[in-house]
């Protein structure tokens, strides 16, 4: 469980906190999705949930940030680094730089940690599969297309096996299909017990995995609720945040004024 | 005004490496507005930097204005296509918003108050007249993925070519993109963009080509490419029409590749 209490957090030499009184609740086995507009705080959130800010990026926070009901203030990164992962949306920022193969860049993490050879294996082999990127095992990281080279990061992280898991638009590069297998992957976590928060702009990818979801608007967490209000909440666009396709067709609907039987049409079409 | 044309173009990435793009026939006259699919890894970053010299096939050739461009430098193609990478940060390198922005043209010659008026006009397109001053890099991601399409933007070439431009974008910042290739359209120049987002790719261009595996596998108007008939094909390369499109087809109205295209079809008086 992740909790953030009243947290407000400033980066060094800013004039303004990127985010305010904010306070959440990330359950065992949920997958809590973050949205906003560009800039309302969401990355800022990501790397104070993963203690990576004020740790590395430095900044004052006031408030606290909680890892199973503990205050996280006192643990240094590489204490919370076997406990909580995070994935951003650059691979770019992710990728060791320094693993000849898929392989090795999956297994790299969980080598770190000290992880013997026979799980390290079944850890590396999992993850791949997970994101059906076996085949990419043997391929140079550096010669992937952008987007499967997301997936590598991702498939890293998974290696790790945290308890908590922070994504930062993690399928911001990918194709469909990725995107879709990133889902899969985070909903089976999750169904294994994993805490999972998610920042995305995807919000059909959020409709499918999250059970709650938070809005953040000037650093402020402005609406939370279950998924499916906070979607279907016209506050949503207000923010900035375009809501699911599902959700904006028939509010384009509502706003043609189509006769109610072509509104029954689209309705019946849109349930089945 | 530049035509494209690839002419039976193979690229295969050097040392033994993937063959990204397999005999790519393309013709794209001057004043079209394409987008470019296809999954992950399937060649499109590949293909579109074959455009600008920056890539030259391994056979094949690539024509504009029906001559072959083997023989000319990247600085020289420069004048014909502007590239906007995926990553903005591979691209940006100046002290300030303004200076940024001001590279491009200042390469091609522009200077003074032709050149203000171009920086002016691409700032004010994506809404950071306000952050002349500001260095790139105080800006957010999906900002500094603004100002990059901003510096391209502002050269002014015949060809605009955008790899991703809506990744990572808010609902604003898709906004701010979908003008940006109406603006250049209007003025006649042709704007190829590659994009993961199916409901972006409907409402924004004429013609989308498919790519799978380094080969184009659909060259077709939205409303076809999107239509059942073409389904299997994109699905193939693990692409999903917009919800609009399957909607439209499940009420039997033909081809609605985009939300107004399903409501008008929907509407009281129109055919089906």
């Amino acid at each position: 469980m992740l909790t953030f209490e009243l947290v407000t957090y400033r980066y060094a030499g800013a004039s303004q906190p990127s985010l305010r009184d904010v306070s959440l609740e990330l359950r065992e086995g949920e997958v809590l999705g973050l949205v906003g507009a560009s800039e309302a705080g969401k990355t800022t959130l990501c790397l104070v949930a993963s203690g990576l800010a004020p740790r590395t990026a430095g900044g004052t926070l006031t408030g606290r940030v909680l890892l199973d009901g503990e205050d996280t203030a006192p643990l240094a990164m590489h204490e919370l680094a076997g406990r909580i992962g995070i994935a951003f949306a650059s691979p770019a920022t992710q990728l060791s730089g320094v693993a000849a193969t898929v392989y090795e860049e999956v297994a790299f993490g969980p080598m770190n940690l000290g992880v013997p050879r026979r799980e390290l294996i079944a850890r590396t082999d999992e993850a791949l599969a997970a994101l059906q990127i076996e085949p990419l095992a043997d391929r140079d990281p550096a010669q992937l297309s952008g987007g499967q080279q997301q997936l590598v990061a991702i498939a890293g992280l998974l290696a790790l096996r945290p308890a908590h898991l922070v994504l930062d638009e993690p399928t911001a590069q990918l194709d469909p299909a990725g995107t879709e297998m990133v889902a899969a992957a985070l909903a089976g976590l999750a169904a294994n017990g994993a805490s999972i928060l998610v920042a995305e702009q995807k919000t059909d990818l959020l409709a499918g995995i999250c059970s709650r979801i938070v809005a953040l608007d000037g650093g402020r967490a402005v609406l939370d609720g279950l998924a499916a209000e906070i979607l279907a909440d016209p506050r949503l666009a207000d923010l900035g945040v375009a809501p699911p396709a599902a959700v904006r067709l028939r509010r384009a609907a509502a706003d043609a004024d189509l006769p109610p039987a072509a509104l029954a049409r689209l309705e019946g079409a849109l349930a089945g | 005004m530049t035509d494209l044309t690839l002419d039976a173009v193979t690229y295969r990435y050097p040392h033994g490496g993937a063959l990204a793009l397999d005999g790519i026939h393309l013709r794209i006259p001057a004043g079209q507005r394409v987008a470019l699919v296809g999954q992950n890894g399937s060649g499109k970053t590949t293909l579109v930097r074959h455009l600008n010299g920056l890539l030259r096939p391994t056979s094949g050739r690539v024509l504009h204005d029906g001559d072959d461009v083997a023989g000319r430098t990247v600085a020289q193609l420069a004048r014909s296509v502007g590239l906007a990478f995926q990553d903005p940060d591979r691209q940006i390198f100046a002290a300030s918003v303004r200076s940024e922005v001001e590279f491009g043209p200042r390469n091609l010659g522009m200077r003074g108050g032709a050149l203000r008026a171009a920086v002016d006009g691409a700032l004010a397109g994506v809404g950071l007249e306000a952050e002349a001053g500001t260095n790139p890099y105080d800006l957010g991601a999906s900002r500094r993925k603004l100002l990059a399409l901003a510096s391209v933007q502002a050269m002014g070439t015949p060809v605009l070519v955008l790899d991703e431009p809506t990744t990572g974008q808010d609902m604003r910042g898709v906004e701010i993109v979908r003008r940006v290739i109406e603006a250049a359209h209007a003025a006649g120049r042709t704007v190829i963009a590659i994009s993961h987002d199916m409901e972006f790719v409907a409402g924004a261009f004429d013609r989308v080509v498919v790519l799978r595996a380094g080969k184009v596998i659909l060259d077709r108007t939205p409303a076809s490419v999107f239509g059942e008939a073409a389904w299997d094909a994109l699905r193939s390369t693990y692409l999903e029409p917009p919800l609009s499109a399957v909607i439209g087809s499940k009420l039997g109205l033909g081809g609605t590749p985009t939300d107004g295209a399903l409501l008008a079809a929907l509407a009281p008086g129109s055919p089906g």
